[in-house]
């Protein structure tokens, strides 16, 4: 569904990105790991149209997505960092963001109910604590119910009530026509929402492939020992 | 395009501050009508704000409003839009807010004071200035990822339009004094917008006779409907030229 091909981005003297190829494909769910500055973030604006890639193709559904916009219409973005403009009324966004996405939609208000974001639709978003902030992200990406979702670090921030809430409705989204990818630093997390893993250091991939294979190569239970295994596993391979 | 410059256009109106200077803008020229009894007069102190104040309050305020503005820019961006719907409608709602507080802080009480005389080249000027120095703020706001260093630089634009090129343009009437001048100080007003609208309002006001054989030539070139048209489409090209140059930036800009 999302084909990256040579992605190159570097920012000032930093390679953020440097020649990646990746594929996403429909009905799989995949995690994007990698330590701080390795350029997952990067990656997930790439293919928002957000960052602009110096060199590289980068395809949503077979189509080149630079320079266009419509295939925005299919993805639902949580950010890292839920910012909104602050004056604006919890409400006022919601029907701002159903007006500026004209179309057939099915709107998808299951976690606006969860999260009781009605309650609070009268509150503009400069007095909502982070969390609160995070919540209304989090119903805005499911909102339209797109076929692509991109969450970057979702749970970050997140009441580990609203965490459990999040976590269900993903796994239950998960279906055989969507396409999900989950940034995060909680390996027993992505465990339990994802089946594929991309591995990033320094703006390379190190690492594609399903989970159960990385576990069964490495001989690990879990994600978090079999990552450090297979790195382990490398340098080695390299240094021997 | 219109959709998205809707929301744009209610969350400056939530802002309170376009009201605020259009309620300044009519506070001062009402005043300064019902202290002179002669409109001319009137119309000349006028001047000043639409050359200085008009200028001043536009680059600030737009620079000021779009590094206020980036998460919602961000948020649009995200969204199925084209970057291009979402620059030039934040330009074009921004231009239309400030013309129409020049308009109904200046503009109206002028067209119900003094109407004829200078008073329609008065509004021209008033619009194309606010245009053009909410195109360099732009400009400005996407020089640099710093608000401050954005603000520094919009008051740097207005310096050097309002003071620094003028001081640039005495220097030089004054050391070639010696030599046949009027075409080349013509070609450097043009320039500077603010120059070229203070001549087009100044030559309106009769006082041209003031400024010596250089007046006289200007009277020549700009009193005549050709010589308006020309400033006319020069200070259209100053609104647009900047715009046209922060699209480019913006284009390619990392959000």
């Amino acid at each position: 569904m999302i084909t990256v091909r040579g992605l190159y981005k570097k920012f000032g003297k930093l390679e953020a990105l440097s020649n990646l190829y990746l594929d996403f494909e429909k009905g799989k769910s995949y995690a994007v790991i990698g330590p701080n500055g390795s350029g997952k973030t990067t990656l997930i604006k790439s293919i928002l149209g957000l960052v602009i890639p110096d060199t590289g193709q980068l395809q949503c559904e077979g189509t080149s997505i630079l320079n266009h916009w419509h295939y925005r219409e299919k993805i639902g973005y949580m950010p890292q960092f839920a910012t909104f403009p602050n004056h604006l009324k919890v409400g006022q966004l919601m029907e701002m963001m159903k007006d500026l996405r004209p179309g057939h939609y099915v709107l998808d208000e299951e976690l606006i109910q969860a999260y009781q974001l009605s309650d609070i639709s009268n509150k503009r978003f400069y007095t909502l604590s982070g969390g609160t902030r995070q919540k209304v992200s989090a119903a805005l990406a499911f909102l339209f119910s797109p076929p692509i979702l991109i969450l970057d670090e979702p749970t970050a921030g997140l009441d580990p009530y609203a965490v459990e809430i999040l976590k269900s409705k993903i796994l239950n989204e998960r279906t055989s026509e969507k396409l999900f990818m989950i940034t995060s630093h909680i390996m027993s997390e992505l465990e339990e929402l994802t089946s594929e893993v991309a591995y990033l250091e320094s703006g390379k991939l190190r690492y594609a492939g399903s989970i159960e294979d990385l576990k069964s190569s490495t001989r690990q239970a879990r994600l978090g020992k079999a990552i450090v295994a297979m790195l382990q596993g490398q340098t080695e391979g390299t240094t021997a | 395009m219109i959709r998205v410059g809707k929301h744009i256009v209610q969350d400056l109106m939530r802002n309170r501050f376009i009201l605020a200077y259009t309620g300044l803008l009519l506070i001062l020229s009402v005043s300064m009508f019902s202290l002179d009894s002669d409109p001319g007069k009137a119309t000349l102190s006028l001047l000043n704000l639409v050359l200085m104040v008009v200028p001043l309050v536009s680059i600030i305020f737009t620079t000021i409003y779009f590094f206020n503005s980036y998460e919602f820019i961000e948020l649009l961006l995200s969204q199925p839009i084209n970057r291009k719907v979402v620059f030039f409608s934040e330009v074009v709602s921004l231009s239309a807010a400030l013309g129409m507080a020049f308009m109904i802080g200046v503009g109206l009480p002028l067209l119900i004071l003094n109407p004829g005389g200078a008073t329609g080249y008065m509004i021209l000027a008033g619009l194309l200035l606010t245009w053009v120095f909410v195109s360099l703020a732009f400009v400005a706001a996407l020089s640099t990822r710093d608000k401050a260093k954005g603000i520094g630089l919009t008051l740097l634009f207005w310096f050097y339009f309002e003071l620094i090129y003028d001081g640039f343009l005495l220097y030089i009437i004054y050391a070639f004094s010696d030599y046949p001048l009027e075409k080349v100080t013509l070609t450097l007003t043009a320039l500077n917008p603010v120059d070229l609208a203070r001549i087009l309002i100044l030559l309106k006001l009769d006082i041209s006779a003031l400024m010596g054989y250089t007046g006289a030539f200007y009277q020549n070139f700009f009193g005549s409907s050709q010589g308006v048209l020309v400033v006319g489409v020069l200070l259209i090209l100053w609104a647009v030229a900047p715009v046209l140059l922060a699209w480019r930036k913006f284009s390619r800009k990392d959000i």
